[in-house]
């Protein structure tokens, strides 16, 4: 079984297969909170066209990175059982531009746990001078899987981004391992 | 009761562009006022989030899903109210740890 190394380099998130989450770093159950890394690519076709000669990471991007982020926590925080959807969007804020390569931390906490939905408060910085992106409360509604298809497919993504999916819960690899 | 209701009605007027007039205790929140499913949660969170309480939607949309009881037992605003008041009595009657 193979997964990220611990302190290793974040790989770039894969725009054309829309994952945005690179790695998880910090999962806290009891604290309900998530904190991930994501490295843009130096270079992508999405560049080409935003925009041209003054190259950004468009906004409904970090925004989806806020999103799969939340959704990373959601799933853990149910075991991977039911399988979280967008539904709105409140407050979000685009703060800096964001160029190609930038490596950023996305975190996350969920604010509002109810019944077959949850609100979360995400937000993104710059991995190393901290800055402040954009930030955002963003509503789901949490939803049996539709087909097995999807849940594989997100077990799957659990693992390559450092999640442990186990009879005991959800945990990082780097402490299951331990 | 009242003051239930009233705090209600204004969540959904505001959050569902429903004018306050429009909204009764007899109005079925789907039939009636047609309210969407997304609204009407944002209205239940806003609702929580004022009352302090955890409603128990998926609950009660299964149970109306089942067949086990008509829409109206929790859709129609007084019944909805009548729970959400049962909810406040419940957490109210819970000592803060």
């Amino acid at each position: 079984m193979s997964g990220p190394l611990p302190g290793s380099p974040a790989s770039d998130m894969r725009i054309d297969k829309f994952q945005f989450v690179s790695l998880i770093e910090v999962l806290d159950i009891p604290e309900t909170k998530i904190s991930v890394r994501a490295r843009i690519p130096d270079d992508h076709s999405i560049f080409e066209g935003h925009f041209p000669g003054h190259a950004l990471m468009p906004g409904v991007l970090l925004t989806e990175l806020m999103a799969q982020t939340c959704g990373f926590l959601l799933l853990s925080l149910n075991g991977f059982a039911r399988m979280p959807f967008l539904a709105a969007l409140k407050e979000v804020k685009l703060r800096e531009f964001v160029r190609p390569g930038s490596e950023l931390v996305c975190s996350a906490e969920r604010a509002h746990d109810g019944s077959g939905y949850a609100v979360l408060n995400a937000s993104v910085r710059l991995r190393e001078t901290q800055k402040r992106i954009c930030d955002g409360t963003l509503m789901f509604r949490i939803v049996p899987f539709p087909n097995d298809e999807l849940r594989q497919h997100m077990g799957d993504r659990a693992h390559e981004v450092g999640l442990c999916i186990s009879r005991d819960g959800v945990s990082l690899l780097e402490k299951a391992a331990k | 009761m009242s003051s239930t209701f009233d705090t209600v009605a204004g969540f959904i007027s505001e959050i569902c562009d429903i004018p306050r007039e429009q909204i009764k205790p007899d109005s079925h929140v789907t039939e009636d006022l047609e309210v969407d499913s997304l609204d009407f949660l944002d209205a239940v969170f806003n609702i929580e989030q004022k009352f302090g309480i955890s409603i128990p939607l998926d609950d009660w949309t299964q149970q109306v899903n089942d067949g086990a009881v008509k829409g109206s037992r929790y859709f129609v605003l007084e019944n909805f109210c009548a729970e959400v008041d049962k909810l406040r009595e419940s957490a109210a009657s819970v000592p803060a740890s």
